[in-house]
């Protein structure tokens, strides 16, 4: 049972960026009216952040990095590790974290690897960071997580209202003493087509076939280069999976939900994080959202809702965090998280960053 | 588990869309009450956290009526 914990390490910072266009749900007009005002208030996203063409997620988790460090004060040359969490990764090779070893300006000897997961991927790195961390090998270790998925097809109701963009970057110091993360991590690969992008990997190279718009009901017209959603089976299986996964957790910590100054999920829509909250008695102003503004934004959904609701809780208070990622996998998990004043800048807009900053390409 | 309380829980989640009173076990689940994909969902999550049952696609599809419905989760419990 992959219950464990890593110790000696604490989290310094964290940031996210988003690109500036904003897509207002209430403009969707592929759907009826009715059917969307009922489909905002269901997945509670009214608004997301969408990249403009040629924007990857490796620009905004550049973004978020190069900020954070720059904040923190550190030398690039010190930094030892470097995880890029994501699913829209620049290109299916290389891994996108040794161009951004370059492109951030780290070392030669800086350790640079992606690890390849969604919605639970926030969850999932820190447990492969802090675990590469704790014994004293790393001193100073970035863990990026985020993705691009308004590439969806825009006739998908399914998928385009839900999912915006975003790119974090989280800093991680080794620190004897520091409060153990405990972590319980959990995979069902059985239900792997639930959330597929179904050709253009190895397993079916796209051909033009893989291009041709398919309607699959209702207002869901895709091709099967485009992400597709099965929304009752994910809804179904995190309602099944969470709430078990904490409590075995927190049996394991010997603690109780109510300890928590924070619970912050993976916000993959209301409806299912409200469930999932109610069914394990989370007071509500425990429970932070960011989807209202940003949607469903994948690995960087947790970060991205420090960033936006707890900014200055976290900048100046020591909080005792639970996190829960789940979905695309299926692969789910939680863990504990003490952040002890850590900076925290506020969230970086893609474009006004370069403009004012600069972004280094290679 | 009796079907005027399932009705009267029905009522009360989607009490936007259908007036009290108004849904009977015969009401069709598609046309009636207009069960959308998102609607779907909140019938799940309402099922899930009042009688602790799942329902998958399947079995949601299969149901024509509120009262097929009814009896699907009946035999669940």
């Amino acid at each position: 049972m992959a219950i464990y914990s890593t110790p000696n390490v604490r989290i310094s910072g964290i940031s996210a960026c988003v690109p500036k266009n904003i897509k207002h749900n209430k403009d969707y007009t592929w759907i009826s009216e009715k059917e969307r005002k009922n489909l905002i208030k269901t997945i509670g996203v009214e608004s997301k952040h969408h990249v403009k063409k040629g924007t990857a997620t490796s620009d905004l988790c550049y973004v978020s990095a190069d900020g954070l460090i720059k904040e923190l004060d550190w030398d690039r040359s010190e930094i030892d590790l470097l995880i890029f969490v994501s699913q829209s990764r620049d290109y299916l090779l290389p891994a996108t974290a040794c161009i951004l070893q370059e492109r951030l300006g780290l070392s030669h000897t800086c350790v640079a690897l992606d690890v390849n997961m969604g919605c639970s991927g926030y969850n999932y790195g820190m447990s492969v960071i802090t675990s590469m961390m704790s014994n004293g090998g790393f001193r100073k270790a970035l863990m990026l997580t985020g993705d691009v998925s308004s590439i969806g097809s825009h006739r998908d109701k399914t998928v385009f209202p839900l999912f915006g963009d975003a790119g974090t970057a989280t800093a991680f110091e080794y620190k004897k003493g520091a409060t153990d993360m405990h972590f319980n991590l959990q995979t069902d690969g059985k239900g792997y087509k639930a959330i597929i992008i179904p050709e253009g990997g190895f397993r079916s190279l796209p051909s033009n076939k893989s291009f041709k718009y398919k309607s699959y009901g209702k207002g869901i017209i895709r091709h099967r280069v485009h992400v597709s959603l099965d929304g009752i089976e994910v809804f179904n299986f995190s309602l099944r999976e969470v709430a078990p996964n904490i409590k075995k957790l927190l049996k394991y910590t010997d603690q109780k939900i109510g300890e928590f100054d924070y619970v912050v999920f993976h916000q993959a829509n209301y409806l299912m994080n409200n469930t999932i909250r109610r069914m394990l008695k989370i007071d509500e102003e425990k429970f932070p959202f960011s989807l209202k503004n940003y949607g469903n934004t994948s690995s960087a959904s947790i970060p991205l809702t420090i960033v936006t609701q707890l900014k200055k809780e976290v900048e100046t208070k020591k909080l005792s965090i639970l996190m829960a990622g789940y979905g695309v996998g299926l692969s789910w998990g939680s863990n504990t998280v003490e952040l002890d004043k850590i900076t925290c800048p506020d969230i970086y807009i893609y474009e006004d960053y370069k403009e004012k900053y600069g972004i280094n390409k290679i | 588990m009796k079907i005027e309380e399932f009705i009267a829980l029905l009522e009360e989640e989607f009490d936007d869309d259908i007036k009290p009173g108004t849904l009977k076990p015969e009401t069709g689940l598609d046309e009636e009450m207009e069960l959308t994909s998102v609607n779907a969902l909140i019938l799940i999550s309402m099922i899930k956290v009042e009688y602790d049952v799942t329902l998958n696609a399947k079995e949601l599809n299969k149901c024509n009526t509120v009262n097929d419905l009814f009896k699907t989760v009946q035999k669940k419990l």
